[in-house]
């Protein structure tokens, strides 16, 4: 555990502050289309990847319910903001309330369902965990279909007018937008940096590592457990709101089991066992969805989702942890050679 | 390890929740369920022929007031539980036996359907929309047996090539058939169905149907409360029926049953006693796989099959292996049936405002179920701890 600075988290430092740079100076160097949509989304989509990476390296829980807690941010949202338009037929409730009060009740009560989510799923764990939190993916896709109250099958649209006043007119100025989420994004990893440094954090991996040690040392596992998922809901849910602000629409299709296994395939890229893979499989796979869109397999035929299917596959059988797990290894064999600082790097490695 | 985080958990609840609170929950529970029981029998209301509806008013009334509506809500929940054990036995097979959780199950599904459906259509040459009276038994038995063994091989290939050797990592391996299904999906879209109605464009992902065989194209008189039923979901019933009681002979009374049941238990101890279990694993998947396209063969006959029913059909896998326990067939059997009771009942019997004619409730009593189970029972009714 030295706190030296190896070579690794040396380089890892200086890319890091690299990429800071370049995205802080973001629309100077890119293009709209890559600012807007690109970089922006993958900013937003890396904000949800963490709150699945978050559970999966601190709490040893793969959730696949992150997409359905961001749906229901962006559902409380759509339903309170809009206004019911003279005439026409709008959806859902459309109560048209105060943009900032919907959303600090929007990330309170997304945290709130986090919270109970979490309580009910507390006491299973591993694969058992992965298959209920699916199945929490799916019941909230048919919900928001099915009742329609809130929605129904068909998108609430145009939520993005409704922005917060201290926010200001994102449709008008899209750069606005990619601010906040790179903001966001910068918080979201300051404050996952520091609750894992926390007595919660810790014994949280306490509970990661060995459920029937911990409690026997008098720590309520559930309860960790729980409190966790409702933090990642609480992430969860700031990624939602921005992302209807960026699309302005919110559908069953986003609470979706497609765009369930699409985030896990982001996390998957990025590796599951580090924050900073989230933002990086994010961006990953936006790019090779936007670029790879109009390519068509021989032989096979389909669409763009066999070919991410098929990279998501080759991932998962080469390197289960990402190119987070990829550039580990690969930096410890640079390393390693003919040196006893490998033994140190792993060390370190474990220690970070 | 899944054990363990479970007694685990169970050690740390023995301290937070007090007997009293636990005798509350149940209280609680059992006054829902008798609730529920009491608005079918007597609270619920039939749709009044003037004036607005209040909020007992239901589709069908009470069971006291429309007995027949009853029955067949009733008949129309069990047998869409036996369709319901046939897909989900196969999902518990796999994971019982092996620990995979088959994320493509819903997959093997929806191929599993439109396989057979094209091999009908080859079959019977009519072209789509196929008249019940002009389809033999065979014509109905043939597409299900191509398409359990195409589903079979599917499976097998996937078990020996992809799963075989990252044995052990469950939720590696829980990925891997995330990602097939992933590909299986887009596969469907942009090659299924085959066959469209003459004149019309093919569409990937369309809605297809398969007819049942003609014989089932009939209602039976059951002679209470004047229901006539269709021979069709009858029949449904009768082939998960059948399909339990082989299943159940097969690992019960068969060698080979013996063994899985002997590496469901303890997997080491039996490969340790020179069963060969790689073989049985590769068995348990061929069957468990077939079992959803024979699953697919009767839904798509009973229903249709379209791209997206893989999520679906993964959904009720699901649901019904966490609420009867993982890898247990008397489990899959009550979690088919309180599923389809659920299902079929809330669907029909919660009151239908009259402004959201269109709402479906169903989906948030199928949650309700689930947490109950989870609540008191985390690995299921018919699950085994450690």
């Amino acid at each position: 555990m030295s706190l030296r600075l190896t070579s690794q988290t040396a380089v890892e430092r200086t890319l890091g502050l690299v990429v800071l740079v370049l995205l802080a100076f973001g629309p100077l160097i890119f293009n709209d289309y890559w600012v807007n949509s690109i970089l922006t989304q993958a900013l937003l989509f890396g904000i949800a990847a963490a709150s699945l990476i978050f559970l999966s390296a601190y709490g040893g829980m793969i959730s696949l319910g992150q997409t359905a807690l961001m749906g229901i941010a962006g559902y409380i949202i759509g339903n309170m903001v809009t206004e019911r338009l003279p005439g026409g037929e709008s959806k859902g409730l459309a109560l048209g309330w105060d943009p900032t009060l919907s959303l600090v009740l929007a990330i309170l009560i997304t945290t709130g369902i986090g919270l109970l989510l979490g309580a009910v799923a507390a006491r299973s764990s591993g694969i058992y965990f992965l298959m209920l939190t699916l199945t929490y993916a799916v019941i909230a896709f048919y919900f928001f279909g099915q009742v329609t109250q809130f929605g129904g099958f068909s998108p609430i649209a145009g939520i993005n007018q409704y922005t917060p006043g201290w926010v200001g007119d994102i449709l008008g100025h899209p750069d606005k937008l990619y601010y906040i989420a790179l903001g966001t994004s910068l918080a979201v990893f300051a404050v996952m940096r520091y609750v894992v440094r926390t007595p919660f954090g810790i014994s949280l991996q306490g509970v990661r590592d060995d459920p029937v040690r911990m409690s026997s040392l008098g720590f309520n596992v559930p309860f960790h457990r729980t409190l966790a998922f409702g933090f990642a809901a609480f992430v969860a849910s700031l990624a939602g709101i921005l992302y209807v602000w960026w699309d302005g629409q919110v559908a069953p299709g986003n609470v979706g089991l497609g765009t369930t296994i699409e985030l896990l395939v982001m996390c998957v890229i990025g590796g599951l066992r580090r924050v900073e893979g989230a933002w990086l499989g994010a961006f990953a796979f936006i790019v090779i969805n936007n670029y790879v869109r109009n390519v068509e397999l021989p032989l096979l035929g389909g669409s763009f989702n066999t070919i991410i299917g098929l990279i998501f596959l080759f991932i998962v059988l080469v390197s289960p942890d990402g190119l987070m797990g990829m550039w580990s290894r690969a930096s410890k064999l640079l390393e390693g050679t003919g040196s006893r600082r490998a033994v140190e790097t792993q060390a370190a490695g474990r220690g970070a | 390890m899944a054990d363990y985080a479970l007694q685990a958990a169970r050690v740390g609840l023995g301290s937070a929740r007090t007997q009293p609170g636990r005798f509350a929950l149940r209280a609680l529970v059992a006054g829902m369920v008798l609730f529920a029981l009491l608005w079918i029998l007597v609270i619920a209301e039939p749709f009044p022929e003037s004036g607005l509806p209040t909020w007992r008013t239901t589709t069908y009334g009470s069971a006291v007031d429309n007995p027949g509506g009853f029955l067949r809500i009733l008949l129309d929940a069990v047998t869409f539980g036996g369709l319901l054990f046939i897909v989900a036995s196969g999902f518990s097979l796999i994971f019982g036996l092996m620990r995979v959780v088959n994320m493509a199950h819903g997959s093997f599904y929806l191929l599993g359907g439109y396989i057979a459906y094209e091999i009908q259509q080859e079959m019977t040459g009519q072209g789509f929309f196929i008249p019940g009276t002009d389809v033999s038994t065979w014509e109905w038995v043939a597409p299900l047996l191509v398409a359990a063994g195409s589903i079979a091989v599917t499976g097998l290939l996937i078990q020996q090539f992809l799963l075989r050797w990252t044995q052990g990592q469950d939720l590696r391996q829980a990925l891997i058939t995330i990602a097939i299904s992933v590909v299986i999906a887009d596969q469907v879209i942009a090659h299924f169905p085959r066959h469209v109605p003459s004149g019309a464009v093919q569409f990937g992902g369309n809605a297809v149907s398969l007819t049942w065989p003609g014989w089932t194209d009939r209602l039976v008189d059951l002679h209470v409360a004047g229901v006539q039923y269709s021979l069709a979901r009858l029949f449904m019933l009768a082939l998960g029926v059948a399909m339990g009681i082989v299943l159940w002979l097969w690992l019960h009374r068969t060698r080979t049953g013996m063994v899985i049941r002997a590496g469901v238990d303890d997997r080491q101890m039996t490969s340790a006693l020179g069963v060969n279990i790689q073989k049985t694993f590769a068995i348990a998947f061929v069957v468990g796989s077939a079992l959803a396209a024979f699953g697919a063969v009767v839904g798509t006959s009973q229903g249709n099959v379209a791209s997206g029913q893989d999520g679906q059909w993964l959904l009720n896998s699901l649901v019904v292996v966490i609420v009867g326990g993982m890898g247990s067939l008397g489990g899959a059997a009550l979690g088919s049936l309180l599923y389809a009771l659920v299902f079929t009942f809330s669907a029909v019997y919660l009151p239908t405002t009259g402004d959201n004619c269109c709402t479906q409730y169903s989906i948030v009593l199928t949650f309700a179920l689930l947490a109950l189970v989870l609540a008191f029972r985390p690995q299921g009714l018919f699950g085994r701890v450690g």
